[in-house]
């Protein structure tokens, strides 16, 4: 952001300015003449339009805020006097109820993308990371906007979310008491939470500059994973992807814009218009479409974590020790004696790796049938971890694991293209996540075809989910074979381009 | 001026400076006064003096009948009071104390066996229990039923199936006639 070499601009007024402070000159570097790897997809396009949507629920919610009362007996009714009195109030309201649920299937495009094409991967993690932050914020602010209406959904989620904490040993139950402002949901929790919610939004804009500043540094991933070798490899960014961008953002907005105006409330629940009563809970209670994968999650750890589950986990461990430490020994520190051997050979180590690992699933499923079914088993009721906890455990892991997912997948290629394990394993990992989504939808004892309890099907994907990180990525990254690789993003487009011509 | 300033720091035999003891000294006392500066806008967002003020409330017992409920307010949240009938009384008498997940008697969850007051709210996540009114839902225990994740309390409110982990809270409470307590 320093002044650095600065071309002169013709007009006398810009220029007057440019060189007191070089705006024109930076923005003219960073998003006129920035090189941009020129075989970009629209996936390309979600980040812009993820900001777009941010700047979006920044301006409807300021003009919502004008007309909003966060109080207990006035927040109800003053939403419902924007939607009737207000002028265009009730447009104000869907674009802003509606933009939350599109800025979610943006940035969830966003992600996938940063997933299946590696971008996460050196020397792009703080990027990466700077991303996970956002997605967490943007969950707090969301979740918050959702309880302002104070309506029977909003004012329950409130309650179940924050009592989340209450699983946390010896200290749970005061964090909530911190959290609501008193011993349950009510007038302290509404007029904090809009607060929060006001405030939150700006922080994220602060990290999404900070997070737009290191792509500036590193520069943009592609869709095939190969690092830009010349100027021949790149376009500037305006005007072609400015182009490009704007087109993709067109078609996004057309949808947004349906939904908004034709079915406002296709994502939204019937107990949104009933008005919070501190005495009844909705017969079923959801949290929005974009939380539901996690509630699955969460709901799914009907089981406590005895000795056997953590004998299981620790024998995973042990079998993953050397697919982490790139082959390394363990040594005892106290008898100097060698745990774990060194591994040179990781195609001969699968032998091993596989028995053990079969050998932690059944070790695991005595644990927890012994938990679920009652299968009687000694010691099997010392539970180190209940199931609340492990819930609320498995919930939040899920979104943590996702900071150290540039170091478990330490696997040179990148785009899944070239990698077919990988491939199929994220792939994978995606139709899991949409299928806890479908699960966490259901009431908590819904039945797949009434033969088999939804929950069990829960469990079975978010274990996979689990282990598509913490087994599945390290084990490819020692053994996993790319595919061949073009020499360079030019010659595959170029090539590209020569396979249409002949299709022609 | 004296060339006290231009010596560099006296070492001790350890390595360590005068200027290193100046830097711990200061970053110690400069997180101490952070920490102190920053808990009064923390305690802030706990329970002000008025929430706390609704300290106890008293119920009138005489109007239940035998087999019904009421849910009574304290402190903002709901406290089930039921008159139970012998056969829910036998029922939660009658459960092998050793197999529960949350092992109570029911002697030490009711003062007096036909009265059962406990706060009604799902030791899970917070959600109010089904099973106060007679058309609702009890679950399998003849108890309660919590909707949001389906845990399911016996008629002592004790945790039998489902993710949450404890029985219902039983709440301080004292008798202050024959039919009227005292919550709190």
């Amino acid at each position: 952001m320093s002044a650095g070499p600065r071309e002169p601009f013709e007009n006398p007024v810009i220029e007057w300015f440019d060189s007191r402070l070089p705006i024109f000159t930076m923005m003219q570097k960073e998003y006129g003449v920035f090189p941009t790897p020129k075989n970009f997809n629209y996936f390309w396009s979600f980040g812009g339009i993820a900001m777009t949507m941010l700047i979006l629920m920044i301006v409807t919610g300021i003009f919502l805020a004008m007309n909003y009362t966060p109080q207990e007996n006035m927040a109800f009714d003053s939403v419902e006097h924007i939607m009737r009195d207000v002028n265009y109030g009730w447009m104000l309201r869907y674009l802003h109820m509606n933009g939350a649920s599109f800025f979610f299937i943006a940035v969830y495009t966003h992600i996938f993308r940063g997933m299946y094409y590696g971008s996460y991967k050196k020397p792009r993690e703080l990027l990466w990371i700077l991303g996970v932050i956002i997605f967490l914020l943007m969950m707090a602010t969301a979740f918050m906007g959702y309880t302002l209406p104070w309506s029977q959904m909003g004012g329950w989620a409130a309650t179940v979310i924050t009592n989340l904490f209450s699983a946390i040993p010896f200290v749970g139950d005061s964090i909530v008491t911190l959290l609501l402002g008193g011993f349950a949901v009510g007038n302290p929790t509404l007029n904090r939470f809009f607060a929060l919610h006001y405030l939150l939004p700006f922080v994220i804009v602060g990290i999404v500059f900070v997070h737009v500043w290191a792509l500036h540094v590193t520069g943009s991933n592609n869709p095939l994973g190969i690092d830009v070798k010349g100027p021949q490899d790149t376009l500037a960014f305006s005007p072609y992807y400015t182009a490009k961008d704007m087109f993709g953002l067109a078609v996004f907005m057309l949808a947004y814009i349906a939904v908004t105006f034709f079915a406002p409330n296709m994502l939204a629940h019937p107990d949104h218009y009933i008005q919070y009563n501190a005495l009844q809970t909705p017969a079923h209670i959801v949290p929005e479409w974009y939380f539901l994968p996690f509630y699955a999650m969460l709901r799914g750890i009907t089981f406590g974590f005895n000795l056997y589950i953590l004998a299981g986990i620790g024998i995973i461990g042990a079998a993953l020790w050397p697919v982490y430490t790139k082959g390394k020994a363990l040594k005892d520190p106290l008898l100097g004696m060698t745990i774990i051997p060194a591994v040179t050979d990781f195609g001969q180590y699968s032998k091993k790796f596989f028995t053990m690992l079969a050998i932690a699933g059944v070790v695991f499923m005595l644990g927890y049938f012994s938990q679920t079914m009652g299968l009687p088993l000694p010691f099997s009721k010392w539970v180190l971890l209940d199931s609340k906890l492990g819930g609320v455990i498995a919930m939040f892991g899920s979104i943590a694991i996702l900071f150290v997912m540039p170091w478990l997948d330490s696997h040179p290629v990148r785009s899944a293209r070239f990698r077919p394990q990988f491939k199929v394993a994220v792939l994978a990992m995606t139709a899991s996540v949409a299928i806890l989504g479908y699960i966490g939808a259901q009431t908590a004892d819904a039945m797949l075809f009434g033969v088999i309890q939804w929950v069990y099907i829960g469990q079975i994907l978010t274990g996979y989910y689990f282990a598509f990180f913490v087994i599945i990525l390290p084990w490819l990254s020692v053994t996993e074979k790319a595919s061949p690789m073009p020499n360079s993003i030019n010659e595959a487009v170029l090539q590209e381009n020569a396979r249409k011509a002949g299709a022609r | 001026m004296s060339s006290y300033e231009n010596t560099p720091p006296h070492d001790t035999e350890d390595g360590a400076t005068r200027r290193d003891f100046l830097y711990l000294t200061a970053g110690g006392f400069a997180a101490i006064g952070a920490a102190s500066f920053a808990w009064p806008f923390i305690d802030s967002m706990n329970p002000a003096a008025d929430t706390l003020a609704m300290s106890t409330t008293e119920a009138d017992l005489s109007k239940i009948e035998e087999g019904s409920a009421i849910t009574v307010i304290w402190q903002g949240k709901p406290v089930f009071i039921r008159h139970r009938t012998a056969d829910e009384i036998k029922a939660a008498t009658d459960v092998d104390v050793s197999t529960l997940r949350d092992p109570e008697t029911d002697g030490k969850r009711a003062q007096k066996p036909q009265w059962l007051v406990m706060i009604g709210i799902c030791t899970h996540l917070g959600c109010i229990p089904l099973g106060q009114k007679k058309t609702e839902p009890k679950g399998e225990f003849g108890g309660w039923f919590c909707p949001c994740h389906g845990s399911e309390y016996d008629s002592a409110g004790r945790i039998r199936k489902g993710p949450a982990p404890k029985n219902l809270v039983v709440p301080k409470y004292t008798f202050l006639t024959d039919t009227t307590i005292r919550i709190g």
